[in-house]
């Protein structure tokens, strides 16, 4: 076998998803759709979060949402509840969602019937970090019930996201969760990261992020830069 | 645990590389981010297994680790990070999340040997080597 030798090439091996990303987020972009994801671990809250939104949203705006779960359809169907339009991709045994999905599951929809258009990824604090998806905000949820050192656990998925925002506050003296204690960690690892806590349950909190979201969609419209690209 | 698709882009991607310039790829060299959410030892197993069955089977993955830098503000400069979990300034302690490097995932190099100088035929061309 003769010597081997070295030929450099550059090539990022995520690059077919970014392509299709990016492709996404022109698409939303000539719409001017606001599309915000949804990651976390299983069980944080992300659906009761996502129905609670959706439902105060919708007399005000056009929602919709895209699921991603391993196997069940039962998020999409606590979110028809909601009354929006809910599509689920079941990812099988994938534990994340790629844009590829993304773009097969809007199929047949028209973008620019929608204000905002939600993506809830598969409950999975590690591999959905590496895939942009064409969102204009990524947010990252922790319910008080998961303890303060989550963001320490995961940093990749906190600088991936754009916002965190803590669940399940009405838990918060049950489980002895201490706020200061996981801003500080949040801080830590995302200097600068805006933070929201609320309870989906009582609704405590649920209006100032509802209000945030909409000061960005008016963002997006009144401005020709992108809003807020999320580079994973 | 998404190594093992990661795995499958690498060998696709070299796969076409070895097509198009009609070599054998016996090596890959990857840089990977500490912010890139893929862990090496999982890639490195998930590697042998994608390659199986393919042009690069046989080869090996070689990693470079590549850490995380931010850029002070209050330094101005670009700074190495001393933990994942704290994103400030080593030197003065100031908090910075304007990450420079860490988040890589890119094929920078290939190992290759050149196929038969006699290969005239596409057909030749893909011919499945047999790993030394």
């Amino acid at each position: 076998m003769p010597e081997p030798r070295l030929i450099e090439v550059r090539k990022n091996v995520l690059k077919q998803n970014d392509v299709i990303a990016r492709t996404l987020r022109e698409r939303f972009r000539a719409a001017g759709v606001f599309v915000v994801s949804l990651v976390s671990s299983p069980g944080s809250g992300k659906t009761a979060f996502l129905e609670k939104t959706l439902t105060q949203l919708r007399p005000n705006y056009r929602v919709a949402a895209l699921v991603g779960d391993l196997a069940t359809e039962n998020d999409a169907v606590r979110l028809a509840r909601s009354q929006a339009p809910v599509k689920q991709i079941t990812t099988g045994t994938l534990c994340h969602l790629e844009a590829a999905m993304v773009e097969t599951a809007l199929a047949g929809w028209n973008l620019h019937e929608l204000d905002f258009l939600f993506i809830e990824n598969v409950g999975n604090l590690v591999c959905p970090s590496s895939y942009d998806l064409g969102e204009d905000l990524r947010l990252v949820l922790i319910s008080v019930t998961e303890g303060e050192d989550k963001p320490l656990k995961y940093p990749t998925i906190f600088n991936s996201a754009d916002i965190a925002i803590v669940t399940k506050t009405d838990l918060s003296a049950a489980v002895e969760f201490s706020w200061d204690t996981a801003y500080a960690n949040i801080q830590a690892v995302r200097p600068g990261m805006q933070v929201f806590q609320l309870s989906s349950k009582t609704g405590e909190g649920v209006d100032e992020f509802l209000k945030f979201l909409s000061t960005r969609l008016d963002e997006l419209r009144h401005s020709k830069q992108p809003a807020c690209a999320s580079t994973p | 645990m998404h190594e093992l698709s990661i795995a499958m882009s690498i060998v696709e991607l070299a796969e076409e590389e070895a097509e198009r310039r009609g070599v054998q790829i016996t090596a890959v060299h990857l840089k990977l981010g500490a912010l890139s959410g893929v862990v090496k030892d999982a890639l490195l197993s998930c590697y042998e297994m994608a390659c199986e069955g393919t042009v690069l089977q046989g080869s090996r993955l070689l990693i470079e680790d590549i850490p995380i830098v931010i850029y002070c503000p209050a330094c101005r400069a670009e700074r190495p990070l001393s933990s994942i979990q704290l994103f400030c300034c080593p030197d003065c302690g100031t908090p910075s999340s304007e990450i420079k490097q860490g988040k890589e995932l890119e094929v920078v190099a290939l190992e290759v040997v050149s196929e038969t100088a006699s290969e005239n035929t596409a057909s030749e061309n893909h011919e499945c080597p047999n790993p030394a």
